[in-house]
């Protein structure tokens, strides 16, 4: 388990982390997820040690990272897959860690196994691709087969191949019952592998919930319908007190589930040619609720507003800003269809416990918890 | 010793050690060839035909302050702080290890430039005998100086973390600094050999017969107090590294 109590960070003037508390729980991969500087890896060096915090403290198992004793055997961790010397071998890198931790020198060798470098672990790792390095960075966080793992943005820079590869590892680790904190600014990558978020924006904590529940608020969800007889179908749901919008060649409900839709539908005799629910984009939600506070944001009146007058502005989505159509229809949640994860592995599923667990924290009036 | 065996895969797992000690040998050897050679050994005096191990002591310093800066030129230092995060211990280590090898190399490279330069010289100045306590410390002395060497080499690399800056200081501060101080009027005749790589060269300087030729002036430490104020100024130089080492982010 992870705790950060009241982690603040501040360069000169700059503040890069404001206050942040957040706790990672035990056996769940959790994504930390923020815009580029809004204080991810500087939060994951303060826990790990390689900050000091200007206040606050990180604690993991209620413990300070300098205080933990053989760390690389309780916390493995890969933030940059760089930092490796480029003339020394793959072999070596990891042994002068092994034995720093008094860890076997088979180890590396598993570890290497583990990770495919085999082959090359007398080789320079200078010499390594971006995605070797990484696998080379996995391996050095694996050293000591620790229970907690924080990676910073891993798939980073890789390709398909890479990326792939270093999603299906994770939800390995996850499956071994392992906690890890992943960072990222890719809710759509995130979505695939964490359990539950936590959204940071200029070191500020925008956002902890699980996944599930985040996607399903933070997307704007609606039911396109395409029909023959548009003009009847209007009277029909408007009978039924459904609110719908009109789009070219269609209308657009929102607020109602899909089931409903059809319902009415049929029961008013309507021939429906389309009726498909559409979730919006993750990344319009994450922009929507990160916008503010992206650190070099593009004004978006270049030419009249003075450089980084304004923050990047989005025109909130429907839905995003209050509770879904407040008060009109309490008891239809939209229907939550959070992108594909397909079957881990092995091990008790990814996807979150359901969105009903997020709700026993004192929450803010539209939904989200902002402790 | 974890922590020193940690700090010896390391060094040694990586090229430029080998080049750095290859160039100390070539430095003193050929050195102490030189003047054995020359004119039947004429002008083969210790303290003469052991400037090249002197020469070596600039390089091992550079050995041991790129030890620091590649680190953090690389990244590595935050792998080595998360392995080991008591910062203390990695830097004692760090230090024992190169002043350790330090010690052995310049002691090594002394004795056998010694008796290289011995078994060369036909027709020496002085016999070349060591049998006085004074005949040694003009040869194992430079054990002292590479190991005292290599503590300032990594205090100043941690102190400045990069490469070309830790190498400038090291080579500019002996070569011209002390010497530039000692053209000062007045000052500089008297505070000059007091400075610390001027103090730690009369570690293994003459005192008897021809001293007369290498010190005018009679000025500035014996050699004890040239060891005191050598190791002092290490000493100092690394508890500054090791408080900018627990202050600093990694």
């Amino acid at each position: 388990m992870i705790e950060a109590i009241g982690l603040t960070k501040h360069y000169g003037s700059t503040v890069a982390v404001d206050d942040l508390s957040f706790t990672v729980q035990h056996g769940t991969v959790t994504g930390f997820l923020g815009p580029n500087g809004a204080g991810k890896s500087t939060t994951m060096r303060m826990i790990l040690g390689l900050d000091n915090p200007t206040a606050g403290k990180a604690l993991i198992g209620g413990k300070s990272y300098v205080h933990l004793g053989k760390p690389l055997t309780k916390v493995g961790a890969l933030l940059d897959a760089n930092w490796i010397h480029p003339n020394r071998s793959a072999r070596s890198h990891l042994r002068f860690m092994a034995t720093s931790n008094k860890i076997p020198v088979k180890r590396v060798d598993e570890v290497l196994d583990i990770v495919g470098l085999s082959s090359v672990a007398k080789k320079s790792a200078g010499k390594f691709s971006l995605g070797m390095k990484q696998r080379l960075g996995l391996a050095g966080a694996l050293l000591g087969d620790p229970q907690v793992l924080l990676f910073d943005e891993p798939v980073n820079g890789l390709d398909p191949e890479g990326i792939f590869w270093i999603r299906n590892f994770m939800r390995n680790l996850a499956a071994q019952g392992r906690t890890v904190l992943v960072s990222s600014h890719l809710l759509s990558e995130m979505a695939r592998t964490a359990d539950h978020l936590i959204v940071i924006g200029r070191g500020k904590l925008i956002a902890e919930a699980s996944t599930a529940d985040f996607i399903a608020r933070s997307t704007r969800n609606s039911v396109r319908v395409r029909s023959p007889q548009l003009a009847e179908l209007r009277t029909a749901l408007g009978a039924a007190g459904v609110a719908f919008t009109e789009v070219p060649g269609a209308i657009e409900v929102t607020g109602a589930p899909i089931e409903q839709i059809g319902d009415v539908a049929g029961a008013a005799g309507v021939t429906l040619h389309e009726l498909a629910a559409q979730a919006g984009s993750l990344e319009e939600a994450f922009i929507q609720l990160t916008g503010d506070s992206v650190e070099y944001g593009t004004s978006r009146t270049a030419g009249t507003g003075g450089y980084g007058q304004q923050p990047l502005g989005v025109q909130p989505a429907p839905g995003f800003t209050g509770p879904p159509s407040a008060g009109a229809q309490p008891n239809s949640p939209p229907p939550i269809s959070p992108p594909p994860m397909g079957p881990p592995p092995m091990g008790p599923p990814l996807t979150g416990p359901p969105p009903a667990g997020a709700s026993t924290a004192p929450v803010a009036q539209d939904g989200w918890d902002r402790r | 010793m974890t922590l020193l065996n940690v700090e010896r895969i390391k060094l040694f797992s990586t090229r430029s050690p080998y080049w750095c000690l290859a160039a100390i040998a070539v430095a003193a050897l050929g050195f102490a060839t030189l003047f054995g050679l020359v004119e039947q050994g004429d002008a083969a005096l210790p303290y003469i035909f052991l400037r090249g191990v002197g020469l070596g002591t600039s390089i091992f310093m550079v050995l041991a302050a790129l030890s620091v800066t590649t680190e953090y030129r690389f990244g590595t230092i935050r792998n080595t702080f998360l392995a080991v995060p008591r910062r203390p211990a990695v830097l004692a280590a760090k230090t024992a290890l190169l002043a350790l090898m330090g010690g052995v190399v310049g002691l090594v490279m002394a004795v056998a430039s010694y008796f290289l330069a011995k078994s060369l010289a036909k027709s020496p100045p002085v016999p070349l005998q060591l049998t006085s306590w004074d005949d040694w410390r003009q040869v194992v002395g430079y054990g002292a100086i590479f190991a005292i060497a290599a503590v300032i080499a990594v205090s100043v690399g941690t102190i400045v973390r990069q490469s070309a800056g830790a190498v400038a200081i090291l080579l500019l501060w002996p070569l011209v600094l002390e010497g530039l101080f000692s053209l000062i009027p007045t000052v500089g005749e008297k505070v000059g050999p007091w400075l610390p790589f001027s103090a730690s060269d009369r570690i293994v300087a003459p005192t008897t017969g021809i001293a007369n030729l290498f010190q005018p002036s009679g000025n500035g430490p014996n050699a004890l107090q040239g060891l005191l104020v050598f190791a002092g100024t290490a000493l100092v130089l690394w508890l500054i590294a090791l408080v900018l080492l627990q202050k600093r982010d990694a």
